[in-house]
């Protein structure tokens, strides 16, 4: 079947099968940055977004996205760049292939809730799962990258 | 090992009546948050779409809150009226659930739909009284559908919570944050009458109200235990990985007690 | 204490990767392999033992873009080890690619390649197996002897003197001691004894096992893998398909994580099978449920632990058994079981008198088991520390209190650690920083929260190794380059962990310059220098000295260039930097000119490689100390604060050891409290996956502190030992003593779970 969506701000016709995922989709359109790391909506790994709309794009029909707006990392290269250094600064991306899912969401938080508290990051990542960091590291680099947005306000 | 899901045609029902008769062949299914379907092994001949038919807004009435079918549970979790209406406790039968993304995901009309007898959502609506819209079987209490044969094949299109003056608590117990449930508890009180939910038994949530009186006098320490006691006593548990029949059957005592004085405590 | 005062070593510096990862780009075997090739996959066996009576693919190879189906008919009759380890391995040559016998639940029965996942997908459900289905050894007590024998093949082979024996299903056996331990125990005032039980637990890292394989252009196997160990790689490959090592190149992108796992070949051997046979490239990625049911988990160990003191708390004899199940195939059994003694009895070197430790490693047919962080280590000092625990309390001692007097200090020969010297041993100081840090006198005590709920804590130590004494083998080649950069290239993987900047912060030392300065490159079997690979704790301390020691010899051949330059002797000059000057001022040549120099009309080579093997292994030593909340009426456990001091030596990059440190203790964490692996009677696992075995959220593991406290190793660069495995070892001991003191109850069987609390309350010690 035929979809048109918009990926990452460019219109798109692509012809696909019923049953593609969206995952599948973006990554077949260069989107590497989008990674499977489970098959049952656990780990969080493939975060995309979708009008905004921070969601599993393995629990997607790629048939379901027509007509929508969706967002990968290679598509907020910059927004993404305003905190991620502060993690980087940590260590705490460490392996990194669990980075992008959760550099989604870090966004996505950021935009519904530009001051969150630590139990506010906590919750609203507590669906990006990451086996080397022990999360605190992740925490700390998003911690010291709002602070540093208030010194500067 | 072999990819789970198989779809073979994918339509955006246009209309209700559309979707209905589509999905009176077996092979077809209609689409929720597909978290659960993905998993399954399973071949769909067509998968139907809701969400072009305008299922995913709330709508807020005198007399209560009609949520469309396509509704996120992330959209419930943030609704502020329904916060109100639950004094909180929409929010906390649903934050356990995986993560933000999934929960932007899944559909109030999936988590019914399926029955599912971990799903905290179902434990919560059937202590609001709600009432579900079958596009072709109409209004109906929660608590039949919940009964109705799993065979049935309908659309669930819409649910339907009284803004009743009613006082709820929600609790769960969880072996690890996110996980599913070993045990969930939705204690509701309404001019007297007390409604006790408990669900992931590990079947699906059963209703209970305090048959005995137990609580007629008031919730004190005792009379919550006593109530705690006798719902555990009726409720069928068993096991599973999550936990056996009799730790459930403990946590289920602790629970009820602890939602009960909770509930005390709010009123 | 030496010379600390360094420069670019022992400071916080972002990973060279950091940012491209952070941001996305592809840098995986998926992202960076072509996707025009056939997929691979594996049929695998339902049932837990059985032979393939008869297997038909015919209508499976009709699906349209179906490649080729292999079976056990198809594939080298000479066995081998998947096991990533210095040849002659220690584990048994038991594997064959496909066998005819299955024996385990997910045991591979048929590889199919193909065009696409869907054409790959209906032929592997097309494939017809008629199985013999034989009675499985579930049971790992009951394994040795058993007249169900898991490899009775003739062609089963060890290579080492392990004390294996296939025909008794013996993977390993062996018994060591000093001195009489049932003497000195029976003449202790008190004696703990009992067996602890650990679990098979999933390294579960983000990144499945994948691999992509292609012929080059000059007819060689190309492996792109994601691997620790590319070297081991080639030669298992080699062995699997019987060919020549020479046609085998293997290099590793970024990997998304091992943690052990990826020490053993598990993805590997498929697509190299289907593109050695047919000239064509091919993938194989492992979904999540294969990694569950088919990757190379932790050893199961039962520990059996005897520990006497006397009425003053002198620890001096322990006696440790060990039953490890190395499930279907011997995978790193003989090697993992041998830490669950060696690194927990040391710990109590202070006054022990007598030790013994003993082991058998038995095959069962369940998943086998393989490399994870803590190697055996983890389930011996859970055993040995919790035992330490509960000989406290019957005594009546403080559990810091007992450490202190008996810990292993600085100086001593630690018996049970192969009479190695503790050279670089700040225990004492990482007990005491912690105590202080965590406030243990205030937070021990059983404090009553209300609500049923109480607040209590825990300790533990721990130790590791660093590196494989005598074995393990680390090299570097560095190279002057345009303008006066630098190249490393190394063998080891950074997996994550980042050892391609601290080598690079370690050469940047030595060579005067910035972390910048030095381009790193690695793992590839062809282009990189021989390295054993990245496990067993060894990159930093084995693999950094190496890379010191190649930087020394750049240096005398830079030196050697820029004399020629200066037209005076080498002795003339010194290495300075970005120059070499003469000695006496007079002059100097600059590294970009030196680097220009070296390439026109230069015989003089500007690169130098060095290899390094360390006859000892200096443990890594640590402290954990956690705060629990116990719900009393519920099970349930929060952790609520965990505080660690590490002796890792000197910490070549303290942001990347804290990271790893808070990394470690969350997946310890995880398989003290939630990460259970359990068998269905048809020998099927029930965890398989992220649904059901469930690893820690950031909700689940409350507030981490970590500070080091270091001792210099005088054989480590810079002083370094290693970082990245002790850190998973105190959790389980650490818990389960927090646990104890809040319910009176020991747990020995982990996880432990808030059902197994709640039991343990209502029913008391069983």
């Amino acid at each position: 079947m035929e979809i048109k969506l918009t990926l990452n701000g460019k219109p798109l016709t692509a012809e696909i099968d019923a049953d593609t995922l969206l995952i599948d989709f973006v990554r077949a359109h260069g989107c590497y940055s989008v990674k499977r790391g489970c098959e049952t909506a656990n780990c969080g790994l493939c975060t995309v977004l979708m009008d905004g709309t921070p969601v599993l794009s393995c629990s997607v029909l790629a048939a379901r996205a027509a007509g929508h707006q969706v967002q990968t990392l290679e598509g907020l290269q910059e927004e993404a760049e305003n905190f991620v250094g502060f993690i980087a600064d940590q260590g705490a991306e460490q392996c990194g292939f669990c980075n992008p899912g959760f550099v989604m969401n870090t966004i996505a938080l950021l935009r519904e809730n530009p001051d969150p508290t630590d139990d506010e990051i906590r919750a609203y990542l507590a669906g990006n799962l990451c086996r080397c960091s022990g999360y605190e590291g992740q925490l700390r680099g998003i911690r010291a990258y709002l602070d540093s947005r208030k010194g500067e306000a | 090992m072999g990819k789970v899901l198989s779809i073979n045609q994918y339509v955006r029902a246009q209309s209700l009546d559309e979707a209905y008769t589509l999905c009176q062949k077996k092979n077809n299914v209609v689409l929720g948050g597909m978290l659960w379907l993905k998993m399954h092994r399973r071949q769909v001949g067509t998968a139907i779409d809701l969400c072009d038919l305008g299922l995913d807004k709330i709508e807020e009435t005198e007399t209560e809150y009609r949520i469309g079918a396509m509704v996120p549970l992330r959209a419930l979790e943030l609704h502020e009226g329904f916060a109100k209406l639950t004094q909180g406790a929409m929010e906390e039968a649903v934050k356990h659930i995986v993560g933000v993304q999934f929960r932007n995901c899944a559909t109030l009309g999936g988590s019914l739909w399926g029955r599912f007898g971990f799903s905290d959502v179902l434990t919560l609506f059937l202590a609001l009284d709600a009432r579900v819209k079958l596009h072709h079987a109409g209004e109906m209490p929660l608590a039949d559908f919940a009964a109705l044969p799993r065979t049935t094949r309908d659309i669930l299109t819409e649910v339907i919570v009284p803004k009743t003056a009613r006082r709820v608590v929600y609790l769960s117990q969880r072996n690890i944050s996110t996980d599913f449930p070993a045990l969930t508890v939705a204690l509701a009180a309404q001019g007297g009458a007390y409604t006790c939910v408990v669900g992931a038994r590990p079947m699906p949530a059963a209703v209970f109200a305090d048959d005995k009186g137990l609580l007629a006098q008031g919730i004190t320490e005792e009379s919550a235990r006593a109530f705690a006691e006798d719902i555990a006593s009726r409720a069928a548990l068993a096991g599973n990985m999550r936990g056996s029949a009799d730790y459930r059957r403990e946590i289920c005592k602790v629970l009820v007690r602890r939602a009960a004085l909770a509930l005390a405590k709010e009123g | 204490m030496a010379e600390t005062n360094f420069r670019v070593v022992n400071k916080a510096v972002r990973k060279k990767d950091a940012m491209q990862l952070l941001l996305g780009k592809p840098a995986y075997v998926d992202d960076v392999t072509p996707h025009d090739c056939l997929i691979v996959k594996v049929l695998r066996s339902p049932h837990a033992h059985a032979l393939i009576e008869e297997i038909n693919t015919d209508i499976a190879r009709k699906v349209p873009g179906v490649e080729c189906i292999f079976t056990y008919k198809d594939v080298p009759q000479k066995r081998f080890t998947m096991a990533g380890q210095t040849f002659p391995e220690p584990s048994p040559y038991d594997r064959l690619i496909l066998d005819q016998r299955v024996r385990f639940v997910g045991d591979a029965v048929a590889i199919v390649a193909g065009e696409s996942e869907k054409a790959v997908d209906k032929a592997l459900k097309l494939i017809k197996v008629k199985y013999q289905v034989l009675e499985p050894v579930l049971d790992f007590h009951t394994a040795k002897d058993n007249k169900i024998l898991v490899h009775p093949e003739d062609n089963w082979r060890s290579l080492c003197p392990v004390g294996a024996d296939n025909q008794r299903n013996l993977c390993a056996s062996d018994t060591c001691g000093d001195r009489d331990v049932d003497a000195v125990l029976a003449d202790c005032d008190e004696v703990v004894e009992h067996t602890y039980h650990t679990k098979a637990c999933q390294q579960a890292m983000m990144e499945t096992f994948r691999t992509y394989t292609e012929i080059d252009h000059y007819g060689r196997l190309h492996i792109i893998s994601s691997t620790q160990i590319v070297f081991h790689v080639r030669r298992i490959i080699a062995n699997a398909l019987d060919i020549p090592k020479s046609k085998i190149h293997v290099e590793k992108p970024r990997i998304g994580g091992g943690f052990g796992a990826k020490q053993s070949v598990v993805a590997e051997v498929y697509p190299a099978l289907v593109t050695w046979k047919t000239g064509k490239a091919a993938k194989m990625i492992y979904s999540r449920e294969e990694s569950q049911i088919a990757g190379s988990p932790r050893h199961e160990m039962e520990v059996h632990v005897r520990v006497g003191a006397n009425k003053d708390g002198v620890i001096r004899a322990i006696d440790v058994y060990t039953l490890s199940n190395t499930g279907a195939f011997g995978e790193h059994g003989p090697t993992t079981v041998g830490l669950s003694g060696h690194k927990s009895i040391p710990l109590y070197t202070g006054n022990l008198e007598a030790f013994r430790f003993a082991y058998d490693v038995v095959y069962t047919n369940v998943q086998a088991a393989g490399a994870y962080r803590g190697y055996g280590a983890t389930q011996g000092i859970f055993a040995v520390e919790s035992a330490v625990s509960e000989l406290a309390d019957r005594l009546g001692i403080d559990p810091v209190a007992i450490r202190e007097r008996n810990m292993v200090r600085e100086g001593q020969v630690m018996t049970a650690y192969y009479n190695e010297q503790a050279n670089a041993c700040a225990l004492d100081r990482c007990m005491a920083r912690c105590k202080e840090l965590f406030g243990w006198d205030e937070k021990y005590p059983v404090r009553d929260m209300g609500n049923g709920k109480v607040r209590t804590a825990g300790v533990a130590m721990a130790m590791q190794g660093s590196g494989i004494s005598g074995v393990d083998v680390g090299s570097a080649t560095i190279k002057l380059s345009d303008e006066g950069f630098y190249n490393l290239s190394i063998g080891a993987a950074d997996m994550g962990t980042g050892c391609d900047t601290i080598l690079a912060q370690m050469a940047a030392e030595c060579l005067d310059c910035s972390v910048d300065d030095i381009a790193v490159f690695g793992a590839d079997s062809d282009a990189s220098p021989y390295d054993s690979g990245s496990y067993a704790s060894s990159t930093t301390y084995v693999t950094g000295k190496a890379v010191e020691k190649a930087c020394a010899q750049l240096k005398e051949n830079l030196c050697k260039v820029a004399a020629d330059m200066l037209g005076c002797g080498t002795d003339e000059v010194e290495f300075a930097g970005r120059t070499v000057k003469k000695l006496d001022g007079t002059s100097e040549v600059s590294l970009f000119d030196i680097a220009t120099k070296s390439m026109c009309g230069n015989e003089t080579v500007v690169q130098a490689t060095a290899s390094h093997s360390s006859p000892v292994s200096p443990p890594p030593f640590m402290v954990g100390m956690v705060e629990i909340e116990l719900d009393k009426e519920t099970g349930q456990v929060d952790v609520v604060d965990y505080v660690a001091v590490v002796d890792c030596g000197t910490p070549v990059n303290p942001a990347l050891a804290r990271v790893q440190t808070e990394g470690g203790i969350v997946q310890g964490i995880g398989m003290a409290l939630f990460e259970d692996v359990t068998y269905e009677p048809t020998g099927r696992i029930a965890e398989n996956s992220f649904m059901q075995y469930k690893i820690p959220t950031r909700l689940d593991m409350g507030k981490l502190r970590v500070e080091f406290e270091s001792s210099y190793e005088q054989s480590g660069p810079f002083g370094a030992k290693s970082i990245g495995e002790i850190v998973i070892n105190t959790p389980s001991p650490a818990l389960a003593h927090a646990i104890a003191h809040a319910t009176g109850v020991w747990h020995r069987e982990l996880p432990i779970t808030p059902e197994k609390v709640l039991w343990g309350i209502q029913k008391g010690q069983e």
